[in-house]
């Protein structure tokens, strides 16, 4: 019989202790067969952020790093610099990226480091038990904003690819989501050419992942899915924001 | 022996630059010596100034507190050095641009016209060579040789003139100890 | 002699820094150490290293986190305010176990505070600064000589131990010019290599993980153990001090970096007077020299800490002595340096005075 289907060498072979339908597991997955695909498993190094997936190096079978909340970038940038023959991915939330890191964030796609940042933005902070993230959207109900997010007292979701794409050192940007196959599909794509471009050293590399938290946003993993579909991408539009090949 | 030095004046008559000359000058005796700039917090405005300890033992503070001697450049930093000077210390003062008197009388005082001096050698800009060369020809702290010498470590890289307007003008200095 | 060269403190430990194989250098602007990085941005590119001016101090630190995890040696540097900042990452450098080399130029405090020369972050630099249960190996040079060679040593010690280093020193020291040799590096040849943890190397079989997050249950307290030993380990080996005609002293003097020079021309003075007065200088803060320390206080009536910070130093002294002798206090804050005559007054005021009366400055 022939074997159609998998764990990739990047995965350890571990069920993973995400929620049911959370969209972590999919794109741990997507990291890690890219991992393969590229050839690069004994020189890559992922960053495992402070959120959910903090305990990424359990799933992952290349090295793994944990960085402070928000500091992956800057633990990326050294790690780059210092050895620059390692390929880095850096996989962050959106309260790591967006809120407490934002600063690196900025900096790091500004300096255009060589690393692939895959930004999982669910809207919300899923381990510390589902507060506002900086991407919940207005309306949206959460721990700390229970009456849902009012623009006036708390702002506005923030558009990170739209805030980031015309810095001058982002050689790529996209944002993709996993709530239907074609879409995943889509986002390895989109992975697929982040991975490619910090290989050829063409410089920083970013993909959104519209990803679902159905634990705090109080629903089923199927009902997820569909508000993802019916709010999210309204707001957090897919597609490339930044390719440097095709203005090239 | 030990000898605390405070330079003083405005930005740009070069009185960082004479500190470290006199501490290489000093180095290159085989004295201790330190060097110690004093800024403000901010950049521009005020008085420049720094100090250098010259001794034959090892030295404490870098900070001329109470300096046994000040080469003082503009009139601002005569008001602000003269009471510091420790008695029987000394003031050196710039009086192209310092038109009053010291007037402590537990001092000794050598007034040197270092900018009019300057000119006559070529360049207003030497004014600090000419103090140095006042102070270590009056009291031979360092020796105007070992300054001159310290010239060509600190100010490498400069051309041929401008060595040797610093040099004659550290010269001219000197021999108004004479 | 050896060839020596006019430098100045912070230029010093920077080009120390590059001798000893600093591979990448991060850092922030603060006063009073800004021409050590402006000294970096031109040494380590000319030597084709790294050097980023980071957004913030916090990421210079993070930085550091990720090039000693791939194995190359690094270091930032700063000034209080900024060091402060850096905590959080030295907390996870060190519950991480990657060795780093880190500077604090020390100014007044708290707060902005000013940009004076100081040593009020004594707390900060030998009580951990961040936060979680861990030691920082604290170097505290008195001048530009010993600010260059404690560089070299602590990267070395960084890498033996796995463990931050710390040079501490301050406004004065930094800024100060003083003759200089510059000695080449030496390798110790005895280093434990790298090669078992580092991150990114295809020639490590198993994938490695580098973290400080140790959340099953005993997991941390395990590990917290472990720490512990190592750090007692380095209190044992590597406590440095300087003494000072302490063999006839009447009263001893304790005070590191700046204080020190100070002290050891009051006692000269005190001497010159007919006060029998000696120092010791500790050059490592953490360890601190307690144990010379209370065998001193067996023989010896007072003891004088003289520190730029108010009775921080004077904390350990002491805890160090446990009542064995008087511990007397001479402290001056926020860009207030000690003076000889001042500390002289305050010897002959101590050396008057009976019962267990506890003289300070202030």
């Amino acid at each position: 019989m022939e074997r159609i289907f998998t764990m990739p060498e990047a995965m350890k072979p571990e069920q993973t202790l995400y929620c049911p339908g959370c969209g972590h597991g999919i794109i741990h997955r997507l990291v890690a067969e890219l991992v393969d695909e590229f050839g690069i498993r004994d020189r890559t190094i992922g960053i495992a952020p402070v959120g959910c997936s903090v305990f990424a190096d359990k799933y992952w079978n290349f090295d793994v790093i944990s960085a402070a909340h928000g500091r992956a970038p800057a633990v990326a940038t050294g790690m780059k610099r210092g050895r620059p023959d390692s390929f880095v991915i850096c996989y962050q939330g959106d309260g790591d990226l967006a809120a407490i890191g934002t600063a690196e964030t900025i900096h790091a796609a500004n300096r255009g480091e060589h690393f692939v940042t895959v930004f999982v933005n669910n809207a919300i902070y899923g381990m510390t038990g589902g507060q506002m993230a900086p991407t919940t959207l207005v309306g949206q109900r959460s721990m700390t904003c229970q009456l849902g997010r009012d623009p006036a007292i708390m702002g506005y979701p923030i558009r990170v690819c739209e805030l980031l794409k015309d810095l001058p050192g982002v050689a790529f940007m996209a944002r993709g989501s996993v709530d239907s196959p074609k879409n995943v599909l889509k986002t390895k794509k989109y992975l697929k050419k982040a991975y490619s471009n910090v290989l050829e050293g063409k410089g920083y590399s970013f993909v959104e992942i519209v990803s679902t938290c159905p634990t705090n946003w109080g629903m089923t993993p199927v009902k997820a899915l569909e508000w993802l579909r019916e709010n999210m991408l309204e707001h957090y539009e897919l597609g490339v924001f930044r390719d440097c090949d095709a203005e090239a | 022996m030990v000898s605390k030095i405070r330079c003083a004046g405005f930005g740009g008559q070069g009185i960082v630059l004479m500190g470290k000359l006199l501490a290489q000058a000093g180095m290159m005796e085989d004295k201790h010596t330190t060097f110690f700039p004093q800024y403000g917090a901010a950049m521009r405005g005020g008085t420049a100034n720094c100090s250098v300890v010259v001794s034959d033992d090892a030295i404490a503070s870098p900070m001329a507190q109470e300096p046994d001697v000040v080469l003082i450049m503009n009139g601002p930093s005569l008001d602000k050095f003269e009471p510091a000077v420790r008695p029987g210390g000394w003031i050196f003062y710039n009086t192209s641009l310092i038109d009053r008197e010291v007037e402590r009388d537990d001092v000794e005082v050598f007034k040197v016209a270092a900018n009019e001096l300057a000119d006559e050698v070529g360049s207003t800009r030497s004014a600090n060579m000419v103090m140095l060369g006042a102070f270590a020809g009056k009291l031979g702290t360092v020796s105007v040789e070992a300054l001159l010498g310290s010239l060509d470590v600190m100010l490498t890289g400069k051309g041929d003139k401008i060595m040797n307007l610093n040099r004659e003008a550290m010269k001219r200095g000197a021999a108004l100890a004479e | 002699m050896s060839e020596r060269v006019l430098m100045k403190g912070n230029e010093a430990i920077g080009e120390a820094a590059v001798q000893a194989g600093c591979q990448c250098y991060f850092g922030y602007p603060i006063t009073p150490q800004n021409e050590l990085t402006a000294y970096m941005s031109k040494r380590m590119l000319e030597e084709g290293r790294v050097f980023i001016q980071s957004e913030s101090e916090i990421a210079a630190i993070n930085m550091c986190f990720g090039a000693a995890a791939v194995g190359v040696r690094t270091m930032t540097s700063s000034s209080g305010p900024g060091i402060s900042l850096k905590q959080e990452g030295i907390s996870y450098v060190a519950g991480a176990e990657l060795p780093l080399f880190f500077v604090n130029v020390m100014r007044g405090g708290p707060g902005l505070g000013n940009i004076a020369p100081s040593q009020a972050d004594y707390f900060q630099c030998t009580k951990g600064g961040g936060h979680g249960d861990y030691r920082v190996i604290v170097y505290a040079p008195s001048d530009v000589q010993e600010q260059y060679d404690y560089t070299m040593l602590g990267f070395d010690l960084a890498d033996r131990y796995r463990i931050p280093v710390l040079l501490a020193t301050d406004g004065i020291l930094g800024q100060m010019m003083e003759p200089l040799v510059l000695k080449k590096y030496k390798d110790p040849g005895d280093l434990p290599s790298k090669e078992a943890w580092r991150l990114g190397d295809p020639a490590t079989k198993e994938p490695i993980w580098i973290t400080s997050v140790r959340l099953g249950e005993g997991e941390l307290e395990e590990h917290n153990f472990k720490l512990q030993k190592k750090y007692e380990e380095i209190a044992e080996k590597e406590v440095r001090f300087e003494e000072i005609s302490l063999d006839d002293a009447d009263i001893v003097m304790v005070a590191y970096g700046t204080s020190a020079r100070v002290a050891r021309s009051a006692m000269e003075m005190a001497r010159a007077e007919g006060i029998k007065a000696g120092l010791l200088r500790p050059i490592t803060l953490w360890p601190f020299p307690e144990k010379r320390l209370r065998e001193i206080a067996d023989k010896v009536d007072n003891m004088l800490a003289v520190e730029m910070s108010l009775g921080q130093m004077w904390e350990d002294v002491r805890l160090a002595v446990c009542g064995a002798c008087r511990v007397h206090l001479h402290g001056r804050t926020a860009g207030g340096v000690p003076e000889e005559t001042a500390i002289v007054d305050q010897i002959r005021k101590i050396m008057n005075s009976k019962g267990d009366e506890i003289i300070r400055n202030f």
